[in-house]
């Protein structure tokens, strides 16, 4: 892999800068509450000593990156995976929904096209709804949508994956109208000419030519379904899930549990976006794309 | 051809005007053609006189505007519902997530014939285009003139009396163009298929055709129609002779005249 070789200086040196910074300000946010506790306790540290001290504060404000990392550490590959304050056990948790919620997205986003490329009245009706639906403030949505489906007797994933189809259906919709569009004059032109039906114009044409935009769509929409299952679980109360670990970390001030637990959000994230590219390369190896 | 049998083509009075940003343009105008069965018709003529528009009429991808035209005794879309006609466009027009094969499949799955008659006919026409080995391999894997000899493939395999070419030899060197010419007349004299065959080249037009149809643009017309004194029989080095290039100087005359007030 030559690209990924390329990547890997730019990227780690990136890193690299990002972790003196977040150090620097480890330093400079943890601080005053240090010198509070030093002049309480009437020490006089030195620099050093000072600085050590600012970063292995068990409260800290800005946790530092070795903080989070061993707590992360810990709560991924120290514990069983099964208790409640594993990251796995509540990655799992949180990606069950993000799925779930990402699959029901995707179709809806599927159907939703086919229907507005077919019919020209969905085309004026639906659209400017589909837009305005993504203008509300999910925070503001979903506390609604769990309150009115507890009171309906549903609980548990489904509510946390509405959410989810929620905010992935609209890129899957965008992205798929256009795909569906995309194929040129000339083809469409040709199929006339066999005199082929809507059905074949649309399964021999529209829908392989759509298959690129479908896939760039499911990178956005898997991202916004993550995010979607993690604000699901925060008005919840919700017990488990990287959205619970985020609220009780808040609730108890733990900022290096919040640190970690969004430091495995975004490893969930980094990993659904790559599945869905790889997938999306794969497939268009099958359809005889070019290798880039 | 007899005279009975009723013309592949008629047009008469037709005109198209498209309407655009910039005021109506008026592609054809006051076109009469009869075209009969097993003709080979090219139309040639400077850039924008119309010819792909006349071709894409007699396709049904086009309304005329005024006059009227029939294909094979109908109306141009009922033609186009029979699967009149076979179209080979500009550019090759390949899906490129479908391999050559299954490009010159597309009609024939369209149509619903059996995998089996599917696999002759495939096989058949790439080898005609001399594509034959390339069955696997996707558009871009080729050159453009091999691309767009897998377009004229998948034409063929459609196999319908009435071919529709719009300059398919363009893009394509000398040879390989000495090649297919060779070929499609020999196509032509076996199937008696009816031909309409756009080109910018006079020695081309003059080489294929029974007829060539010389027009002029501003508005796009039928300026000259020339009939061809060639025998049917025309191996390549025809070109040579004093016939030939008699016709070939009338082709040019009457392209000149078309030109004429652009001056
Ligand atoms: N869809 C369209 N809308 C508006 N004007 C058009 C359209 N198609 C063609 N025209 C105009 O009609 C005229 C004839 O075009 P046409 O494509 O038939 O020319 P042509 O003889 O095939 O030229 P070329 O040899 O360059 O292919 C041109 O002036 C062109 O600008
Ligand atoms: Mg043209």
């Amino acid at each position: 892999m030559d690209s990924f070789r390329d990547k890997l200086v730019p990227v780690t040196s990136i890193l690299a800068g990002v972790v003196v910074l977040w150090y620097v300000f480890a330093v400079i946010l943890n601080a005053p509450f240090q010198r509070d506790l030093d002049s309480r306790a009437n020490e006089t540290p030195g620099a050093v000593e000072f600085i050590g001290k600012t970063l292995a504060q068990p409260k800290p404000t800005l946790p530092a990156p070795h903080q989070v990392a061993v707590n992360f550490f810990e709560n991924t590959f120290l514990r069983p995976i099964t208790s409640s304050r594993s990251l796995v056990y509540n990655a799992w948790v949180t990606l069950s929904s993000t799925l779930l919620g990402f699959a029901f997205g995707t179709a809806l986003g599927i159907i939703i096209a086919v229907g507005i490329v077919h019919v020209a009245t969905l085309d004026r009706s639906l659209m400017p709804w589909i837009i305005a639906s993504q203008t509300i403030p999910i925070l503001a949505v979903a506390p609604m949508i769990i309150v009115v489906l507890a009171a309906i007797g549903v609980t548990g994933l489904i509510p946390k994956a509405m959410i989810s189809t929620y905010l992935s259906f609209f890129p899957v919709t965008v992205g798929m109208v256009k795909g569906l569009r995309s194929p040129e004059i000339m083809h469409l032109d040709l199929m006339h000419t066999y005199n082929a039906s809507p059905s074949q114009t649309f399964w021999k044409l529209r829908v392989p030519a759509s298959v690129p935009f479908l896939f760039t769509s499911m990178k956005v929409a898997v991202a916004a379904s993550l995010v979607g299952a993690i604000v699901g679980e925060l008005p919840t109360g919700a017990v488990a899930g990287i959205g619970a670990k985020l609220l009780a970390g808040a609730y108890y001030s733990q900022s290096i549990d919040i640190w970690s637990a969004l430091v495995a959000g975004s490893i969930v994230a980094a990993l659904l976006v790559m599945v869905v590219g790889v997938a999306g390369r794969i497939v268009d190896r099958a359809m005889g794309g070019r290798p880039a | 051809m007899t005279g009975i049998s009723p013309a592949v083509v008629a047009a008469s009075k037709l005109g198209l005007t498209f309407q655009t940003n910039d005021g109506p343009v008026q592609a054809l105008s006051n076109v009469d053609l009869t075209i009969g069965k097993g003709e080979f018709v090219s139309f040639i003529g400077p850039s924008g006189c119309g010819k792909t528009t006349l071709l894409r009429v007699i396709a049904d991808l086009e309304k005329p505007t005024s006059g009227t035209i029939s294909v094979n005794g109908m109306t141009a879309e009922q033609a186009r519902e029979k699967r009149a006609y076979g179209y080979v466009f500009q550019a090759a027009a390949l899906f490129p997530w479908r391999t050559i094969e299954r490009n010159v499949a597309l009609p024939l799955e369209i149509m619903g014939l059996s995998r089996a008659e599917q696999a002759e006919r495939i096989k058949r026409t790439l080898d005609l285009v001399n594509l034959s080995g390339f069955e696997k391999k996707y558009p871009w894997q080729l050159s453009g003139g091999m691309q767009q000899r897998a377009s004229i493939a998948r034409a063929l395999a459609f196999d319908a009396d009435l071919l529709l070419m719009d300059e398919p030899f363009g893009a394509l060197d000398e040879i390989v163009r000495d090649h297919l010419n060779e070929q499609l007349l020999q196509l032509w004299a076996r199937t008696n298929k009816t031909i309409c065959f756009v080109t910018h080249s006079i020695p081309e037009a003059v080489y294929l055709s029974t007829r060539i149809v010389v027009m002029s643009p501003r508005p796009g017309r039928v300026s000259d129609i020339i009939e061809s004194t060639l025998p049917k029989e025309r191996p390549l080095d025809i070109r040579e002779t004093p016939e030939f290039l008699a016709i070939a100087a009338r082709v040019r005359d009457g392209l000149r005249a078309g030109h004429s007030y652009d001056d």
